[in-house]
């Protein structure tokens, strides 16, 4: 009984602990914030292909993105693959538009720089993809993309 | 006047790590990844078709029900990436697959560099999928061709290679030669 007695009067005085949770919201808010960011919102419905090897995109400020894929809403946009470009349902005679409207928003000496993303859904035909490289070569926009999810090679090739 | 109860607080801040690590776990701050291409220069009407050897070009064609022909054999995505290394390597010299040609590069002395090009034609009618995996597959041909020449010469993996001149040497010696016919239109869309 001694013991416990000792104990609590010669104690350190306690933390006091109340601001922590305060600190901890803000962590919390500011992480709710940041993850929630994203620049577009899909209007086709894109999934993307596996790959195993995949390299990482350093710079987000250099990349534009081009989705392709089948239009959420058909009454709208047709039954068939549609681009999206910025919010809005485009064909590929529109990219060259797009490409130069991103071009404007670096900085000089970016432009050269600049990277497609092409964002296309795994069941889409080659034919709509390839419309777009051709239009990206014409506007001299060759530094592209194809957007893929990091899967192990094993996984490749026994689902699908 | 009485005071009313204090509440206790104490176990909010451990409510809001909970909270926290849940965000943290769940949220991704999309990075985005995939596998890079330069595309060719818009083509030169005036020039003329490059002229290249036969033993030096390994086609793979994808026609529109997503099969393979490889070198004019049918063939399979699980074959392809040991094929397309073999095809740049030429491990043997044969006769048969590409020429090498000798040349000066710097930190690896006179390295013979493939000629080989490794050329895909698609069908419009062609999934991306099948596409993407032929393209992930010859990169990651080339990607263990060029891992194998590192850890030769250099004892680390292509991708631990930390200084530029190194990084270049080694792409200089295994460049990505892939080209790409525009598509052809023979199955329906």
């Amino acid at each position: 009984m001694a013991r416990f007695k000792n104990k609590k009067s010669g104690g350190v005085p306690q933390i006091n602990t109340g601001s922590m949770s305060d600190i901890i919201f803000m962590f919390l808010f500011f992480f709710i914030v940041i993850s929630t960011i994203r620049e577009t919102t899909l209007i086709v419905k894109v999934k993307i292909p596996l790959a195993s090897e995949v390299q990482k995109l350093e710079k987000k400020s250099l990349v534009c993105n081009i989705y392709a894929g089948l239009p959420n809403k058909k009454e709208l946009a047709g039954s068939g693959t549609r681009l999206q470009l910025n919010d809005q349902y485009a064909t590929s005679n529109d990219i060259g538009d797009f490409i130069a409207t991103e071009r404007q928003k670096l900085e000089e000496a970016d432009r050269r720089k600049l990277t497609v993303s092409l964002k296309v859904d795994q069941d889409t035909k080659m034919g709509i993809v390839a419309d777009i490289k051709q239009e990206l070569r014409k506007y001299n926009a060759l530094l592209i993309n194809y957007t893929t999810r990091k899967t192990s090679q094993g996984n490749l090739f026994t689902g699908n | 006047m009485k005071k009313p109860p204090e509440i206790n607080t104490g176990s909010m801040a451990d409510i809001s790590f909970l909270l926290l690590t849940f965000f943290l776990l769940t949220s991704s701050i999309n990075t985005d990844s995939g596998i890079f291409r330069k595309l060719p220069p818009p083509p030169d009407p005036n020039a003329k078709p490059a002229d290249i050897k036969q033993r030096n070009i390994f086609t793979v064609l994808i026609n529109k029900n997503d099969r393979l022909l490889v070198d004019n054999k049918p063939s399979d995505i699980r074959l392809l990436r040991q094929q397309a290394k073999d095809f740049i390597s030429n491990p043997s010299n044969l006769e048969t697959l590409p020429e090498k040609k000798f040349e000066d590069i710097p930190y690896l002395g006179n390295y013979p560099i493939s000629k080989g090009v490794i050329s895909i034609q698609n069908d419009r009618g062609t999934s991306y999928n099948t596409y993407i995996k032929v393209q992930n597959e010859l990169t990651g041909a080339i990607d263990e061709l060029r891992n194998a020449l590192s850890m030769d010469k250099f004892n680390r993996k292509f991708k631990d290679l930390t200084d530029p001149n190194l990084i270049e040497a080694i792409q200089k010696a295994i460049p990505i030669s892939i080209s790409e016919a525009e598509p052809k239109d023979v199955g329906d869309q």
